[in-house]
């Protein structure tokens, strides 16, 4: 017989599935197909639960250009020594091998909403009944004033994974003696609030070690930031004198830079710089925008299960959606998708549908064995994804808990990553 | 949710919540008593030495794994880390069930089942600690006395129940029981996990990320997590 005992289970579970599934699904064709866009914290997390979970009742299709994802998660550390580049690539043979989820290599350049399909860079167009976007982040045309696309070499952002990391990381290291490492700091909301002061904790680690007289400022067009009291006192700890925030009440966002000269110019002061990190405003990756899902630079999504307001089987995960109360972070991507996936399942297939609940935690180092945290609970009200608890390190903590901290955060890398692609 | 058996009840009963700090310290003569089944491995008193646990001198106000020079359990020295201090409230959870409190710990020992010998044991105990006068009986912050009704140790979870919300707990616990940084959760007897998330739930466990996440969770969901992970290898 050729009938593999793999292939007869995942047959008969359609079936079952088939009767008992509500009527209105995969009208005409064979399994519901769902389409997830975006290989990252959000979209691998959620092609894998719908994968795993319905045990081969659902077509899953995964889009996603690069065959590599580098996390943006510990891109930091990368920058500061503490991890290799290879440590953060991974690679979705698993996905593909072990769950069965179809992992095409390709952009999405449209979605025709009325025809439910979705174009494909290459030409081809999948059709979907459910659609999940969770494409991360663009940036704001403009948002800094001489910097734009084409000029991200001479001033990277670092923002999104891989080259960019590592072009900010070489730039670091070939710093003249004594030079200048500038930041421009986004305005909220961003992804990974704590990110660009994690960023220059791990700057001034190298360069404490390597250029100690050089120096790092930072434009803020923020008052106040993530972790600051945390971040504050860890820079005063241990890298006095070095960092300088210049934050909105003393024109920190009031910025310029010239890339051809490397200058950056703040509240009309400019200043020559040898490093010039500029993570300009953000929105939703371009694809949701042109789905017709966004409003202004965001998609508005239901908390109970990341639908989009503007259409019930689109949902938006991750960076891209605009939810209410949870930061823009990997961990909270990871968590949406866990929600949504359970969610499409029922629609889809009549399984079981468990109440939302989210959760967000996110570390930062500021010095070797010196971690720190904050992180909450949410539900999903009608409104929006509600906050419900939460915690944060406090200042003045010892050395063992930092250190435990840091420890824990390494953790979690190994466990988020192995939930996103198995 | 059903209701187990009754025999598993009785030996479960009354576990971490009997802190029942509203009484008195017990009776430290009775205690010295007591303390003859923790004799085959601990010291306490002049010259007292470690042997296998650590001495009991001055524990009252210590950290959990604070001794220099024993060679603590993972577990015990990650409680002290996150802030266990031995007093009179985590001493009675510890020495009522050591593993709701440290789950790893490698104190061989089933627990005083009677409230009555805890208490005595402790006051015994305390009367070997730096100025016990300035020792509070009960610290500052603790809670209201909480209880673990046999009920809820006998809930049976629903195992599909728990797979859904396992996966909020799987973003940091690996799900192939990797523990680096953070404990591994798979394959544990159910009452462990169950006593272990109550203690952090009544915030016993000082762990901030572990409170919060137990914080919000019912005592059927936490039935249901541990009927999860109990058969996750
Ligand atoms: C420096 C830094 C540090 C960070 N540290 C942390 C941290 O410690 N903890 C934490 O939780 N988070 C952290 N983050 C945030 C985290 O990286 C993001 O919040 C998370 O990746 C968001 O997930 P996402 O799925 O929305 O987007 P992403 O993970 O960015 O994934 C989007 C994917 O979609 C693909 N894509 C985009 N457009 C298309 C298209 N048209 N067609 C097909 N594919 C497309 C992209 O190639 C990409 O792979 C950090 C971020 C940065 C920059
Ligand atoms: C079979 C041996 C054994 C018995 C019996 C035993 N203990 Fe222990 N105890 C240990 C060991 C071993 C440790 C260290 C545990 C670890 O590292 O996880 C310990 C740890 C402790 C601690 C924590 C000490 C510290 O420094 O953090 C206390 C308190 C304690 N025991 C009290 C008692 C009391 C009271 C009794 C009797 C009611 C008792 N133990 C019975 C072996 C025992
Ligand atoms: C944000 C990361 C994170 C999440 C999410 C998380 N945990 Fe934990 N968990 C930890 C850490 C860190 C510890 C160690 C805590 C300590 O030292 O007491 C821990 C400890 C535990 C322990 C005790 C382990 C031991 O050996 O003592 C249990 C049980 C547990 N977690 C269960 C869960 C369950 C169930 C969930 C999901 C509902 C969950 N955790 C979600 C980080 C997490």
């Amino acid at each position: 017989m050729t009938f593999n005992r793999r292939k007869f289970i995942k047959t008969s579970v359609v079936t079952a599935a088939a009767l008992s599934a509500p009527a209105v699904l995969a009208d005409g064709h064979g399994k519901p197909r769902v389409v997830v866009i975006g290989g990252g914290a959000g979209g691998a997390t959620a092609a894998r639960y719908l994968a795993k979970d319905s045990k081969g009742a659902l077509d899953v299709t995964l889009v996603e250009p690069s065959r590599s994802y580098y996390t943006c998660f510990f891109s930091n550390l990368y920058i500061g020594g503490f991890r290799t580049i290879d440590s953060l690539a991974h690679s979705y043979g698993t996905l593909a091998a072990e769950y069965g989820v179809n992992v095409v290599h390709d952009w999405a350049v449209d979605v025709d909403r009325d025809a439910k399909t979705v174009t494909l860079a290459g030409g081809s167009t999948l059709s979907y009944d459910k659609l999940v976007l969770s494409p991360g982040i663009d940036f704001v045309d403009g948002a800094v004033e001489g910097w734009d696309l084409s000029t991200q070499n001479a001033m990277p952002h670092a923002y999104k994974g891989g080259s960019q990391t590592e072009l900010l990381k070489a730039q670091i290291e070939a710093m003249p003696e004594g030079g200048t490492y500038a930041m421009v700091a986004p305005p909220n909301p961003y992804r990974c609030p704590p990110g660009p002061y994690e960023r220059v904790s791990m700057v001034a680690h190298v360069l404490k070690a390597k250029n100690p007289t050089a120096k790092i400022l930072i434009a803020d067009p923020k008052e106040k930031f993530s972790k600051m009291a945390l971040f504050q006192e860890g820079w005063g700890d241990n890298y006095a004198g070095m960092i300088d925030w210049i934050g909105s009440d003393f024109g920190g966002g009031d910025v310029s830079v010239d890339p051809a000269n490397m200058t950056l110019t703040i509240d009309g002061e400019e200043t020559p710089v040898d490093v010039c990190n500029v993570i300009p405003a953000m929105k939703a990756g371009k694809i949701a925008d042109m789905a017709g899902v966004t409003d202004g630079n965001w998609a508005p999504v239901n908390a109970i299960d990341m639908s989009t307001k503007a259409d019930a089987d689109v949902y938006v995960l991750g960076d891209a959606s605009q939810q209410g109360d949870m930061p823009k972070s990997g961990f909270s991507a990871n968590s949406q998708a866990k929600v949504c996936a359970n969610a499409i399942r029922g629609a889809l297939t009549g399984s079981k549908v468990f109440p939302a609940k989210f959760s967000n935690t996110c570390w930062s180092l500021i010095d070797t064995d010196n971690g720190v945290k904050v992180g909450a609970t949410y539900e999903a009200t009608d409104e929006k994804i509600a906050k419900v608890d939460g915690f944060i390190s406090a200042t003045g903590e010892d050395g063992a808990t930092r250190k435990a901290t840091y420890e824990e955060s390494i953790g979690w890398y190994a466990g988020i990553t192995s939930d996103m692609f198995g | 949710m059903t209701l187990k058996g009754l025999a598993p009840i009785a030996l479960l009963a009354g576990l971490v919540a009997s802190a029942s700090l509203a009484e008195p310290l017990g009776d430290a003569r009775a205690g010295e008593a007591v303390f003859r089944k923790c004799k085959s491995c601990h010291q306490v008193g002049d010259g007292a030495s470690n042997r296998v646990g650590p001495h009991l001198n001055g524990v009252f106000g210590r950290r959990a794994g604070g001794l220099e020079g024993f060679a603590y359990s993972k577990s015990m020295t990650r409680a002290g880390v996150d802030g266990t201090i031995w007093e009179v409230r985590t001493l009675d959870a510890f020495l009522e069930n050591p593993k709701s409190l440290v789950s790893g710990t490698k104190m061989n020992f089933r627990g005083l089942k009677s409230a009555e010998d805890r208490s005595n044991v402790i006051a015994y105990l305390r009367d070997f600690s730096d100025n016990p006068a300035n020792i509070p009986e009960a610290s500052p912050t603790a809670t209201p006395e909480v209880t673990l009704s046999p009920e809820v140790l006998a809930l049976v979870g629903d195992p599909e129940y728990g797979e859904y919300l396992s996966s909020d707990c799987l973003t940091c616990h690996q799900s192939d029981g990797g523990d680096a940084g953070i404990p591994s959760i798979t394959n544990w007897p159910e009452e462990d996990f169950v006593l272990a998330m109550h203690a952090y739930r009544q915030k016993l466990r000082p762990h901030p990320v572990m409170q919060m996440m137990a914080g919000r969770l019912s005592d059927e969901e936490i039935a249901a997590l541990a009927a999860y992970f109990k058969d996750l290898e």
